[in-house]
């Protein structure tokens, strides 16, 4: 079993004028290449924090997190970008397109990022807006999409560099059950094969049926990790 | 990612229309007031550059400016002509008198005694008649602005604007008959008194009698003669203040400058107007910036390096700023256009465009500065604030 993750004894803490947050308090945690992890645990306990230095967007204090056998925080800042911008895409609540940019150039731009030629750049695209279901959406503004339309033109920028790694988080939590059931179903059929890894940050049960496993985190610590039998269990027996 | 930055830049359009409006003032106010500035600081002189042809001007050794009259003898204009290297020498005359206008009021004009058989130091310009009318007896010519307004005929109807002196009109200077035989346009001056030309004797019948009449000794140097070498020559053997043009103009504008309070008081508001639109157009570019940090953030977290965020907010920093300095330049230009036929002084010179260029340059700079800090501390980990 290879490894996508590795996380050992991660701790990070925020300063916020003399306060300090223990946000992550020694983290274990490992993420096998092809798996769809989602964490999960109530708000504040530190799951945004803990895909930020798994996908190397913050720097933890403490322990050591691998990526593909790879320690981001013994690389340099210019090949941590390089790193970042060919093996991880990103799939925010938010979605974060940008929004002067039509749905083909916003999806577009990790491919420009990892050096191609911006019109090659933007017929990828299209064909990746294809398989999300977008193709003859791809000239609309973010503004002339739908929350779920949107979310599909997000997946698909996560998608186009064809990254061995994706973070998301709560990609459902913006949208409706219906839609966010459609969006999950979408990204598991597009997004997973044997070779991606997908780690998906969510309080939103009705989507733990789309997990391989679920970490479940409280108060900065992984509390369990399983199945989603014995997550389903735990959960229910918790409530 | 170029063409991303200038998306991101004009895609929304008020934000893009607002900070192109930011700097566009700023350029504005940067050439406007300079440019007013320079035009009412070139009145001081445009007596001088409007006479024009002579090289040197010789005076009473100290004459401060050009409206500083001290007037010399006459045997002094035969000196000047006596000195090797002058082509030719001719008297001029400068001084305020009082005109008596034919409705019996007073009003005092600056009248200018030209060389009787040349006529050198005329008008620039002749609107109507010729300058050689002033052969003919009495006559005179007098200054366009001056006729329409302060030497007017008042209108039958009360409130409404004088009627114009024109050709064939008479006036009385020191109780002396004047024709008016020649309309000519000048250049504004800081004196605000109509100008009235004539010959030099004429000139001098009109001024009260005393000794020393003769205000300027105009020269003009032979071919090939050095300009700065004849000055020295002529202040040597005669005692008296000789400047080239330039030099001249240069000693009244530097009198103007150090002897009132017009360099301050248009300086500061100079200074205040490159403040406010340095604040105006700087402010706004960074809004724009803080406004997409999170946008900048998305993209540093896929991956783009802080020198290519910093290539996208200097081209938006450069696009907006040449935008917003040709808008201000033009407007300027509209404005000194607009102007051109009033009492506003206004001069635009190349300096100018370099001065309000730098400034503008400077503002966008400074902007895109800050805004290029905020970014490059951008963490990309707030991407996944709500
Ligand atoms: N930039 C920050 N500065 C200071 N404290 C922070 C910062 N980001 C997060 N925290 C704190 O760290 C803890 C963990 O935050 P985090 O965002 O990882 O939680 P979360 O599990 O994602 O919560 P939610 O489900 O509400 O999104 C919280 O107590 C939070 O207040
Ligand atoms: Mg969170």
């Amino acid at each position: 079993m290879e490894l996508a993750v590795s996380c050992k004894n991660v701790s990070k803490v925020y300063d916020t004028g003399g306060q300090k947050v223990t946000a992550l308090n020694c983290i274990d945690l490992d993420i096998i290449i092809g798996e769809l992890m989602m964490l999960v645990g109530p708000s504040g306990c530190g799951k945004t924090t803990l895909i930020s230095v798994v996908a190397g967007i913050l720097d933890q204090d403490n322990g050591s997190c691998e990526l593909f056998g790879e320690n981001l925080q013994d690389m340099s800042s210019k090949d941590k970008l390089n790193f970042r911008a060919r093996n991880i895409g990103f799939v925010f609540q938010s979605f974060n397109l940008l929004p002067s940019l039509n749905a083909a150039e916003n999806v577009s731009i990790p491919l420009i990022l990892n050096g191609m030629k911006r019109f090659e750049a933007e017929r990828k695209a299209v064909t990746v807006l294809e398989q999300v279901g977008l193709g003859d959406r791809w000239k609309f503004l973010p503004s002339q999409l739908s929350g779920g339309q949107q979310q599909r033109v997000a997946i698909a920028r996560a998608l186009v560099h064809n990254p061995r790694l994706i973070v998301c988080d709560e990609p459902t939590s913006a949208l409706d059950h219906v839609t966010g059931q459609n969006v999950m179903t979408m990204l598991k059929d597009v997004a997973m094969h044997k070779e991606r890894t997908l780690v998906i940050v969510t309080h939103d049960a009705r989507i733990f049926d789309f997990a391989d496993r679920i970490a479940e985190m409280d108060d900065g610590h992984i509390v369990t990790v399983g199945g989603i039998k014995a997550k389903k269990l735990s959960l229910n027996s918790a409530s | 990612m170029n063409h991303i930055a200038l998306k991101m830049l004009m895609g929304d359009k008020g934000k893009y229309i607002g900070i192109i409006m930011g700097l566009t003032f700023a350029s504005l106010i940067m050439t406007q007031q300079p440019a007013i500035f320079v035009g009412l600081m070139s009145r001081s002189y445009s007596f001088i550059s409007d006479v024009g042809l002579p090289d040197i001007w010789v005076m009473d050794a100290k004459v401060q400016f050009v409206d500083d009259i001290k007037p010399l003898q006459d045997t002094e204009l035969y000196r000047v002509r006596g000195i090797s290297g002058v082509e030719w020498a001719t008297p001029m005359y400068k001084g305020l008198l009082k005109v008596r206008l034919t409705d019996g009021t007073f009003q005092t004009c600056i009248v200018v005694g030209l060389d009787d058989s040349t006529l050198i130091g005329g008008p620039p310009v002749m609107i109507e008649g010729k300058l050689d009318n002033l052969r003919n007896s009495d006559s005179v010519v007098v200054d366009i602005d001056g006729a329409r307004d302060k030497l007017g005929k008042p209108s039958p109807t009360p409130g409404a604007a004088p009627i114009p002196l024109k050709i064939g009109d008479t006036l009385e200077i020191n109780d002396r008959r004047a024709i008016v035989a020649g309309i000519a346009k000048v250049t504004r001056t800081f004196q605000s008194q109509p100008v009235i030309y004539t010959t030099y004797s004429r000139a001098k019948s009109y001024a009260p009698k005393e000794r020393k009449l003769l205000s300027f000794v105009l020269v003009k140097a032979k071919k090939g003669q050095d300009i700065a070498e004849l000055t020295r020559r002529i202040t040597k053997t005669t005692g008296l203040a000789a400047y080239s043009q330039a030099e001249f103009q240069e000693l009244t504008y530097e009198y103007f400058m150090h002897n009132t309070g017009i360099p301050i008081n248009f300086g500061i508001s100079v200074l205040l107007g490159f403040i406010v639109g340095a604040a105006i157009a700087g402010q706004t570019f960074y809004n724009f910036t803080l406004e997409n940090l999170r946008q900048f953030g998305v993209l540093k977290a896929m991956g783009a390096s802080n020198l290519i965020l910093l290539r996208m907010i200097l081209l938006q920093a450069v696009l907006v700023g040449s935008i917003g300095y040709g808008l201000g330049v033009g407007l300027t230009a509209l404005f000194g256009f607009a102007m051109r036929n009033t009492i506003l002084a206004f001069k635009f010179p190349w300096q100018l465009l370099l001065f309000s260029g730098t400034g503008v340059s400077l503002i966008c700079i400074f902007a895109a500065f800050i805004s290029i800090l905020k970014v490059i501390r951008l963490e990309p980990a707030i991407v996944f604030k709500g």
